[in-house]
């Protein structure tokens, strides 16, 4: 199995950004997502900037993907997706349908990402006719859903023409708005956000009047209040899975793939769960819970 | 600009029709369809009843197959398609990509609508759902201002579709996984939002308190009216500040609107809620009618009457409306 780094979801300095990256090139990610895939409002890095930044990672050792936005609202927001899938040379993480459009338009290689809604073998088929490659499942289906699908792909004779990955570790992309959220928890309309969704690096948690987290707002996009963590899973993705994906936070992501990467080899006991992490999605009950 | 009105049940459906809507949606009795309550939706006797009724009046009947077919289960998918054409239905409102691929490949003649829940919102997703399986119509989800309707309509010659009246989604539809975040259920894999199952009201010494799933969704003093705890509504703290952290309970209300989507070329408004009562259809197909009939026989002088708003509003959710996305503030 392989491990990813997941698009970072958040908005970062430039300069945080590029260090992130370059030091993501030492950890033990094989593939490396990025890109915005939140606002388009986010203009620490540009578009263009965010291709000349996976170019100057590419060729070193790890598969570079470029990650397309999710929720495309004006005509701007596909000119900038038309850049991104006219980039010449990198595969793209396709996170609209407006996107696998334009993709399979320039025959170029795609990652359907977990924003599309893809759920099952009939959609994949049809996909890798366009040229998926790879299938990062919806956050919210479980292994058994996944184990169903595959081996309808098996009867359709595709399974071996795309890659499965999973959302594995992180906060998990639940929604996607018209609203923007940090803006609003700011009393700021989204017109005049100011940005200050890069006040918060790990977006703003957001609980229960009994003080139970259980989302965190990031802009237009509302994560999951806990942090999903499959790594005592990884066992029964094997001969299942091709890529788990660990969702950047900050630098202690590279430590959680070297968490990760340690699992894949097996570990002697189980990892205790805090309380706010979970892993129910996977398990086929409520995602914020915990299956022992 | 056809008036499309929900009909959860046959009653609905002929009321629904005697109150002047052009067009009727319903869904099947089972979890093809994103409003899969119990007592809800339709059987196949009832289904011919109301197709009957609907071609008896020469009205339009669209059948929603709006959620995703699982895996193993895309049959019970492809039999919705094929009830829809054989009850002679003017078209199918579908979500999936499998079962849209289905009806194209099978029924050439059948027209397809895209459903909300397929999430499109730009013109180069519109292209994929037009090229690959002839869609007709889309129906636009509730994340778009009103200046990026007009955009999208002057940029592609599709049929739009756009929601009107009724419960506010304020999450790009078909792209939530909040409530199967809460409940393990979600719309997409079992055509329920914060389902009715899990919805649990208590006194307390702190108020009346709703819950989902065992969470707490918003608590209400003795002065407050309680509402259903759709996740999405609740009161939640950000930093020590409690308020409706998404969004307050309230309804989506665009009668104001209604000279600029006629002008934008919208082909059909729609009013949400097959979950609702009759009377709620009764009441929102008349004021409906009359708002479209009356800007069509003079749209200088259109304007929204008081009376109009009280009823909606009685209606609505926490009696309050909005003008949701459309109104850039909103957002």
């Amino acid at each position: 199995m392989k491990l990813s780094l997941g698009p970072l979801l958040y908005y970062w300095p430039k300069q945080t950004v590029e260090d992130f990256y370059h030091q993501a090139l030492k950890s033990e990610a094989d593939v490396i997502y990025l890109g915005e895939t939140v606002c388009s409002k986010r203009r620490e890095l540009k578009t263009r900037d965010w291709i000349e930044l996976a170019k100057a990672l590419d060729g070193q050792g790890k598969e570079i993907v470029l990650s397309s936005m999710a929720l495309l609202e004006a005509p701007s927001e596909v000119k900038i997706l038309r850049q991104l899938c006219e980039n010449g040379s990198l595969k793209v993480e396709a996170n609209d349908v407006g996107a696998i459009q334009l993709l399979a338009e320039n025959k170029v290689p795609f990652v359907c990402g977990p924003a599309i809604n893809c759920y099952n073998a009939s959609v994949l088929k049809l996909f890798v006719n366009k040229g998926m490659q790879r299938w990062v499942m919806p956050v919210e289906l479980s292994r058994d859903w996944l184990v169903k699908t595959a081996a309808d792909c098996e009867n359709l004779g595709i399974r071996d023409q795309f890659e499965i990955e999973v959302f594995s570790h992180g906060f998990m992309p639940l929604a996607y708005s018209a609203r923007c959220f940090t803006a609003r928890s700011e009393n700021k309309a989204k017109d005049d956000c100011e940005l200050c969704c890069i006040k918060y690096p790990t977006g703003r948690p957001t609980t229960t009047q009994e003080d139970q987290q259980v989302f965190v707002l990031n802009g237009i996009q509302t994560q999951s209040g806990y942090c999903y963590n499959l790594i005592n899973d990884l066992p029964s993705m094997d001969g299942l899975v091709d890529v788990v994906r660990v969702s950047p936070s900050g630098s202690e992501s590279f430590d959680v793939l070297s968490d990760y990467r340690g699992a894949l080899k097996g570990l002697d006991k189980p990892v205790i769960l805090d309380s706010k992490e979970c892993n129910g999605f996977w398990h086929q009950i409520s995602g914020l819970q915990t299956q022992l | 600009m056809e008036l499309l009105c929900p009909a959860g049940s046959l009653p609905a459906l002929k009321t629904a029709i005697d109150c002047g809507a052009d067009a009727v949606y319903v869904g099947l009795k089972d979890d093809t369809n994103a409003r899969h309550f119990a007592g809800l939706n339709f059987n196949d006797k009832k289904l011919a009843k109301g197709a009957q009724y609907v071609r008896d009046n020469n009205k339009h009947l669209h059948v929603a197959i709006n959620t995703f077919a699982h895996p193993g289960g895309e049959k019970r998918w492809q039999n919705a398609v094929d009830k829809c054409v054989d009850l002679g239905a003017n078209a199918a409102i579908i979500a999936d990509i499998a079962t849209l691929d289905y009806a194209a490949n099978k029924y050439p003649e059948l027209e397809l609508h895209l459903s909300v829940q397929a999430s499109a919102t730009n013109t180069a997703a519109i292209d994929f759902y037009k090229q690959n399986f002839n869609v007709k119509r889309v129906v636009l989800p509730r994340v778009l201002s009103i200046q990026q309707v007009k955009q999208l309509s002057r940029n592609t010659d599709m049929d739009l579709e756009v929601f009107a009246f009724g419960s506010l989604c304020i999450m790009a539809e078909g792209r939530c996984y909040l409530s199967s975040y809460f409940t393990g259920e979600s719309p997409n894999t079992v055509g329920a939002c914060s389902p009715a199952k899990f919805v649990r009201y208590q006194e307390t010494a702190n108020g009346l308190e709703s819950r989902l799933n065992d969470i707490l969704i918003d608590r209400y003093q003795d002065n407050e009216k309680a509402g259903y705890p759709t996740l999405c509504k609740g009161k939640f703290n950000v930093d020590n500040n409690l308020y409706h952290a998404l969004e307050e309970p309230t309804s989506l209300n665009t009668l104001s609107m209604v000279p600029e989507l006629m002008k934008a070329g919208i082909c059909s408004v729609k009013i949400e809620g097959r979950q609702r009562s009759t009377a709620y259809v009764e009441q929102i197909t008349r004021v409906w009618r009359e708002a479209i009939d009356s800007y069509k026989a003079n749209p200088e002088a259109y304007q929204v009457k008081e009376q109009w708003n009280a009823v909606l509003a009685n209606v609505s959710e926490g009696s309050q409306t909005t003008l949701g996305a459309y109104h850039r503030d909103w957002q």
